[in-house]
């Protein structure tokens, strides 16, 4: 008698207890692989920089996270994640607002239509990068030159996939609603906008990948905080045991946000892909 | 006497609710329909029935307004009509709901797009009351507070009924509502169907591929169809025609009735008049005896003459 496989095959099914081990495995692996390189090279040099211990890292987000700035009285790790994360919010939600409303309009009035679709395809062609040092003669090394940057980065993408869901709108939904007295007004923000909202969350959690990238590149050209900027500083003194802890922290922060966009979603529009 | 087909038109103009005169509509160089003269009383539920592919849709979404017509005229009530209003209702097979709206909420869709904020608040309660006794009518009471996605197909089509006919309109226009039900879904709903029209007077035009649903549901039926033969070359372009009208006269509304012989007999008669393609009837020979029928033939259709 032939047993279905526990991992090979299409047909595999991994009991929950190996298909949990399978998971971690390669995590597992990658800690591991780096503790003994890590031990090897501080053996020879206890002074080396590249692989530093854990203890090290912990050391340093002691640092970094409990300890106030001797200068500034500020705990520095907090103060780079506010930063940052003020930026995000602020770069994201405006492209969000701009995403919805432009690719609403563009999508259900023919006029919007053909006086926005081809400027915003233009915009979407330029590489959000090469337009860095334009925003930052234009609008500053400040805050706006940074939040404008995430801002062109990802509008685009969310006015365009708006745009597509607005398009694919059953159009016997739309005269239904007119037959039920509706106006054309009233079906843009009444009868579509609501069921687009889900779609929306779900370029943005797709956006915030894209957003991270903006943010860390413009902070770490011009910038006084910010977890980019705080990367991008200690480089100069090859401090891994604090940058590698930083790119641990914004990795949770973006797994975060994924998940609470997702279970955020599945909550509030439990319709949504039914 | 008996008036010539082709002189009723301004008088049925002026009598029935729903008016076409003369319809045409191609999609390019292909013609769907073809100069389909169509006139509906108030008050009776006409069922249209074809051959797939026929026109029956395009026909219904020329007279809500989803499309517009080649040619001709639509008229709802002496007055030209074009795009979707609420003098017409809608009942599709598929998207008939919202589904970012909860069961009442679908039905009250139409009270609060006419409804000010103010007025909202104020007659609220008012509105919550009609839409569940709707709903009671429909047994889905107890569903009010579901999304549509947690109904069966049988509950979501009783539910956009309710919710196309809590406004009123004039004449309520169905697209095979119960195309995709399972057999007995589909007998409960068209019991349900017949109560509301018999309780609220509706006006239906109800498109169905089912012989035995049309005839067991309406009051007249008519056959569109593509297999018919007049005088034109064959090179001209030709589309759909009503070849038979026929007036019904319900007996019982028991669904029993679609066992009896007579009725069987009727499906087979209806089945050859537009579904045979080796049957094919003249224009001048059509079926048309419904006191309501009437048909403006042009010269090229029938060039012989016949008298």
């Amino acid at each position: 008698m032939s047993k279905t496989p526990v991992f090979w095959g299409i047909h595999a099914k991994p009991p929950p207890m190996l298909r949990r081990f399978l998971s971690l495995l390669p995590f597992l692996l990658l800690i591991a692989v780096y503790m003994y390189a890590s031990d090897l090279r501080l053996q020879e040099n206890p002074q080396d920089k590249l692989l530093p211990s854990f203890g090290s890292m912990v050391d340093a987000i002691k640092y970094m996270a409990f300890e106030a700035d001797k200068r500034t009285g500020e705990y520095l790790m907090l103060v780079d994640t506010i930063s940052s994360l003020k930026r995000l919010a602020i770069g994201v939600g405006l492209s969000a607002f701009v995403g919805l409303f432009l690719g609403l309009g563009t999508g259900l009035f023919q006029g919007f239509n053909a006086l926005f679709t081809p400027f915003v395809t233009f915009i979407s062609i330029i590489p959000p990068l090469a337009m860095l040092p334009i925003l930052f003669i234009t609008f500053g090394v400040d805050e706006l030159a940074k939040v404008m940057l995430i801002f062109i980065g990802t509008f685009p993408l969310i006015t365009r996939d708006i745009y597509t869901a607005s398009r694919n709108m059953p159009i016997e939904l739309i005269t239904k609603a007119f037959t039920l007295g509706a106006s054309s007004t009233q079906i843009a923000f009444r009868i579509v906008l609501p069921q687009l909202m889900p779609r929306l969350l779900e370029t943005v959690r797709l956006s915030l990948g894209g957003a991270w990238l903006f943010l860390i590149a413009s902070e770490a050209i011009a910038s006084t905080d910010g977890l980019g900027y705080r990367i991008f500083l200690v480089r100069r003194y090859l401090a891994m045991d604090i940058i590698i802890p930083y790119v641990l922290w914004i990795t949770f922060l973006g797994f975060t946000f994924d998940w609470l966009l997702q279970r955020f979603n599945a909550w509030r529009y439990p319709w949504y892909n039914r | 006497m008996v008036q010539p087909l082709n002189e009723k038109g301004p008088a049925l103009k002026s009598k029935n609710l729903l008016h076409l005169e003369n319809v045409y509509k191609s999609y390019g160089p292909k013609r769907i329909l073809d100069n389909i003269d169509l006139s509906v009383a108030a008050g009776e539920l006409c069922t249209v029935v074809g051959p797939s592919g026929c026109g029956k849709s395009t026909l219904l979404r020329i007279i809500v307004g989803q499309e517009q017509a080649t040619e001709g005229d639509v008229i709802i009530d002496s007055k030209s009509a074009s795009s979707p209003d609420s003098n017409r209702g809608i009942v599709y097979q598929k998207y008939s709901l919202y589904p970012y709206l909860s069961v009442l909420d679908n039905v009250l869709l139409g009270r609060r797009l006419n409804t000010s904020l103010f007025q909202w608040h104020r007659r609220k309660d008012e509105f919550t009351n009609e839409a569940m006794d709707f709903l009671g009518r429909v047994r889905m009471k107890e569903h009010a507070n579901k999304y549509p996605f947690e109904l069966s197909g049988g509950m979501q089509q009783r539910v956009s009924i309710v919710q196309t006919l809590i406004m009123r309109p004039k004449i309520v226009l169905m697209d095979e509502p119960f195309g995709a039900l399972d057999p007995g879904t589909r007998e409960d709903a068209q019991v349900f169907l017949l109560e509301l029209w018999e309780e609220f007077k509706m006006t239906i035009f109800f498109v169905t591929h089912d012989l035995e649903e049309a005839a067991y549901l309406g009051t007249r039926i008519l056959v569109l169809s593509q297999h018919y033969k007049d005088d034109r070359d064959g090179k001209s372009p030709r589309g759909a025609k009503i070849v038979a009208d026929h007036p019904l006269t319900r007996k019982a509304s028991a669904t029993s009735i679609k066992s009896t012989k007579e009725f069987g007999e009727f499906v087979q008669q209806i089945r050859a008049e537009g579904f045979d393609p080796l049957s094919q009837r003249h224009v001048r020979e059509f079926n048309l005896q419904h006191e309501d029928s009437f048909q403006t033939l042009t010269t090229e259709e029938m060039r012989r003459d016949r008298n």
